[in-house]
């Protein structure tokens, strides 16, 4: 537009600067004329008029040639060669100027085309050399990824906010969740990526609750604290994790004494479901055969007895006896056969509880239940000696929970909390006043299922409770009108666990993005972040047709990662998906998808949450994200799905790079960055090809001053493709 | 009349030998097989004693001890509890909902005839 502005300025300059001079030149004349030729050239002149003004007018069509022709030459082939110019030196060291416009320009075109010669073969030096770089560094990298891979464990290493640096091949295999109803076909993704959210896999407050107890007892001075919990992986395993700290460089230049800083955290898990399911069996067993017996050996002693003491009962009577006896020992012998039969391949039980001071529990459980229920704590007596052997979180769960029922349910205002030793057990008491609940109460409440402070958990009171070999019960202390649960817990002796945990050490292995300790948050500032600095998930569909408002279908969707500016090939989501209607043939022919291969696969409310899961804490990109991100909100209401993350479209940003460039379709603007088209047409194969292209645009913005999400969206937005809607 | 004890246990072997006892030191005797039966029969019947055992059906020893306990006119019953559990923290939560013993099975009969006895004040 303003283009044409300045083109129309200039034309009217011309002419006006023509006429001028014609005018001048007739003034001129006519001051050089005698008073009588005035006379006669005046009325001809004036009989003329209309042919001058006709002549001056058409005058502006030549002159509006000659200035396009001098523009096109001379201004836009200038700044073609700009464009030009800027993808040579950014994106594409082998793209050239061809020659265009005026001789000048022509010859400038040459120069420069020469300058990018010269530059291409220095980089390609250079490329050489950090090749070689590279190699060196692989080798060191595939010595510690056999090393990970020989690990029996599975191993996450994430950053302080959760973002996964490291992670072995069975961490991959462990953290598979398979798609709802494509159980059949096998299909599983995997939560583990690097730079994804760890907090995808594992509760978020249950990691931060381990890190709070670790820094607690850090601040106990223990030196190499480790924290262990069990919980379920999303494919429904049970996991025992240990949790271990890794402290950054900065902690040696702080003062004596004050506590290293956390830079981040290694999850060591194992896999113990089936040593679980073995362990409670064997409980089960154990219990069903020591409480059996005792309950047969009462009924044989009291009957032996009964006999003995009362010789000269009937025989009638004594018959029953005797046929009790007979019938317990029956029973006595049924029981050890069985209990022999399936004891024999039971494991001990590994439900892993660690040492915890009863007071630091309390401490925890306090700050929990007036953060998330905003319900003032006080302490009574503590004794302070005490240690518990806990499962912390589910306790302080469980905990949380009776004090929110309490709350809710009796309006109380405050809860007190005391504990206090009773020989080989603890007594820790949630005490109260005001409110005495009924034995029904109390019972419903051990076996509902828990939910507190928007948390819910998937054991119940009873079960946590059971876990910890201890037992709860309600009581009301008559002369204070104090009510209080009682939870008698059996009691421990403090036992160290020792890691050691990677420091700061020199020999940090250069393997993967360490760079991602020093990332900071997501937070709604997301805006200004550097666009080099985001996670991103570049994604493409493929569909049953080009109106999803008339019922057109995914039928596949593909997306790769792009973490700290690279774009990581094996991290892919690639699912096909039943649309639920056939293809049309133009649909089949382009993506090469045809209907009969749609079959069985899973529709699109089982595979949008698995591709959520997959985007969560990322900027999304696509290419012309408008039609895409349109079918995926159509389905918003029927999934539940939703995409609310910031998305980037790089049809939008090409506008924003080149906007005196005509084509900006994918494979026009791969051509122009150097990206070789492989895989076209596919979902996961245009989403790569995107990735690259969206990876050599980010130094072009920049040089546009265009360096944040914000000001790539404020961008975006501005250009005449945001308008295009589907 | 003698004093009046309430067994109230599911298994039917240890209850012969409970009741037969029972009435022979002339107690008179009533038995419940299940905890909602046993707090019917502490209502009707109105024992001195509970024979009490704490793995029943439905309704469990503790649960039926503490029922008993929260009613005022119940308070004088005395109240043993029976049970196949022997950890500490069951023993612990017996005493604490309101047992006045609590016997782990198997048990001396004579022991737990001497027990009756004792806190029937006889």
């Amino acid at each position: 537009m303003r283009d044409r502005i300045r083109f129309s300025l200039a034309l009217a300059g011309a002419w006006g600067f023509v006429m001028a001079v014609v005018a001048a030149a007739v003034l001129l004349v006519g001051a050089d004329m005698s008073e009588r030729e005035r006379a006669l050239v005046a009325p001809m002149l004036q009989e003329r008029a209309a042919s001058a003004i006709l002549i001056a007018v058409l005058l502006i069509v030549p002159l509006a040639l000659v200035l396009q022709a001098l523009f096109r030459r001379h201004v836009q082939a200038a700044r073609q060669l700009d464009e030009d110019a800027r993808i040579m030196l950014t994106a594409n060291p082998s793209h050239r100027a061809p020659p265009r416009g005026s001789a000048e320009i022509r010859r400038l075109a040459e120069r420069f085309n020469g300058f990018a010669d010269a530059h291409e073969l220095l980089k390609q030096d250079v490329e050489k050399r950090v090749r070689e770089a590279n190699a060196r560094i692989e080798q060191e990298r595939n010595r510690l990824a056999a090393l990970m891979s020989e690990l029996v464990q599975s191993v996450i290493m994430c950053n302080s906010e959760g973002r996964i640096l490291l992670y072995n091949a069975r961490a991959m295999q462990l953290l598979r969740k398979p798609l709802d109803g494509a159980s059949a076909a096998g299909k599983a993704h995997s939560l583990v990526g690097l730079g994804r959210s760890v907090f995808a896999i594992f509760d978020r407050n249950l990691i931060i609750h381990a890190l709070e107890s670790i820094h607690d007892r850090l601040r106990q001075g223990a030196r190499s604290p480790v924290s262990n919990f069990v919980t379920t992986a999303p494919a429904g395993q049970l996991v025992r994790v240990q949790l271990a700290p890794v402290f950054g460089s900065a902690s040696e230049a702080a003062p004596e004494g004050a506590p290293d800083a956390i830079t981040g955290f290694v999850l060591i898990l194992d896999n113990i479901t089936r040593r679980i399911e073995s362990g409670n069996r064997r409980d089960l067993l154990l219990q069903t055969l020591t409480q059996g017996t005792r309950a047969s050996l009462a009924s044989v002693r009291a009957a032996v007895e009964t006999i003995a003491s009362f010789p000269d009962m009937g025989k009638e009577a004594q018959n029953k006896f005797i046929g009790i006896i007979g019938e317990e020992a029956q029973r006595l012998s049924a029981k050890l056969d069985q209990t022999v039969g399936e004891f024999a391949d039971s494991l001990r039980t590994e439900w892993p509880l660690e040492d915890m001071r009863g007071a630091d529990l309390i401490a925890a459980a306090r700050r929990r239940i007036e953060s998330r229920l905003a319900l003032p704590t006080k302490l009574e007596s503590v004794d302070e000696s005490i240690w518990l052997k806990v499962d912390s979180y589910s306790l302080m769960q469980a905990v949380t929970y009776l004090a929110g029922r309490l709350r809710e349910e009796f309006g109380i205002r405050e809860i007190r909390f005391g504990l206090e030793s009773a020989g080989q057990l603890a007594h820790l008491d949630l005490i109260w006043t005001g409110a005495p609940l009924g034995s029904e109460t109390t019972m419903a409440w051990q076996t509902d299922s828990m939910e507190a402070g928007g948390e819910a958990c998937p054991l119940t009171l009873k079960e946590i409770i059971e876990r910890h070999n201890a037992e709860i019960w309600y009581q009301i202390h008559k002369p204070s009108q104090r009510e209080y649960f009682r939870i008698a817990i059996p009691v421990t002796r403090p036992e160290e666990t020792t890691w050691s945990a990677p420091g700061a050490a020199e020999s940090r292995p250069e393997f993967y993005d360490f760079d991602l300790f020093h990332q900071p948050g997501q937070t709604p500032e997301l805006d200004n972040r550097p666009l080099a600095a985001l996670n991103y998930t570049v994604f493409d569909t493929e569909t049953t047709g080009l109106k999803p408002s008339e019922g057109d279908e995914i039928v596949s969707i593909g997306a790769v990662r792009i973490v700290n500016g690279r774009l990581l090939e094996h991290e892919v989501f690639e699912q096909l998906v039943d649309p639920g209607r056939d293809m049309s043939a133009e649909a089949s022919k382009i993506t090469g998808i045809e209907t009969s291969m749609l079959e069985n696969q899973p529709t699109i409310d089982k595979v949008l949450p698995a591709f959520r899961q997959f985007c969560e804490d990322t900027v999304l990109v696509a290419h012309n994200a408008a039609f895409d991100m349109r079918f995926l909100r159509l389905k918003e209401e029927a999934t539940g799905v939703a995409f609310t993350q910031p998305v980037l479209d790089t049809l939008l940003m090409s506008a924003v790079l080149h906007p005196n460039l005509d084509a900006h379709r994918l494979e026009a603007i791969a051509a122009r960055m150097g990206v070789n088209p492989i895989g076209r047409h596919t979902a996961l194969g245009d989403a790569i090809m995107t990735g690259e292209v969206f990876l050599r645009m980010i130094p072009l913005l920049a040089e546009q001053g265009i360096r944040t999400l914000g000001e790539a969206r404020a961008a975006s937005q501005k250009t005449y493709f945001a308008r295009i809607e589907y | 009349m003698g004093k009046k004890v309430l067994i109230a246990d599911d298994e039917p072997n240890i209850v012969v030998s409970l009741e037969f006892l029972m009435k022979q030191k002339g107690y008179v005797v009533k038995v419940a097989n299940t905890g909602e039966d046993a707090l019917n029969a502490v209502a009707e019947f109105g024992p001195d004693l509970i024979l009490l055992d704490v793995m029943m059906p439905r309704m469990s020893g503790y649960d039926l001890c503490q029922k008993v306990r929260e009613n005022p006119a119940w308070q004088r019953i005395k109240i043993i509890m029976l049970s196949a559990k022997g950890r500490d923290v069951e023993v612990n939560k017996g005493m604490a909902v309101g047992a006045d013993a609590y016997v782990t099975k198997p048990f001396s009969t004579k022991e737990l005839l001497a027990k009756v006895h004792e806190m029937l004040g006889e």
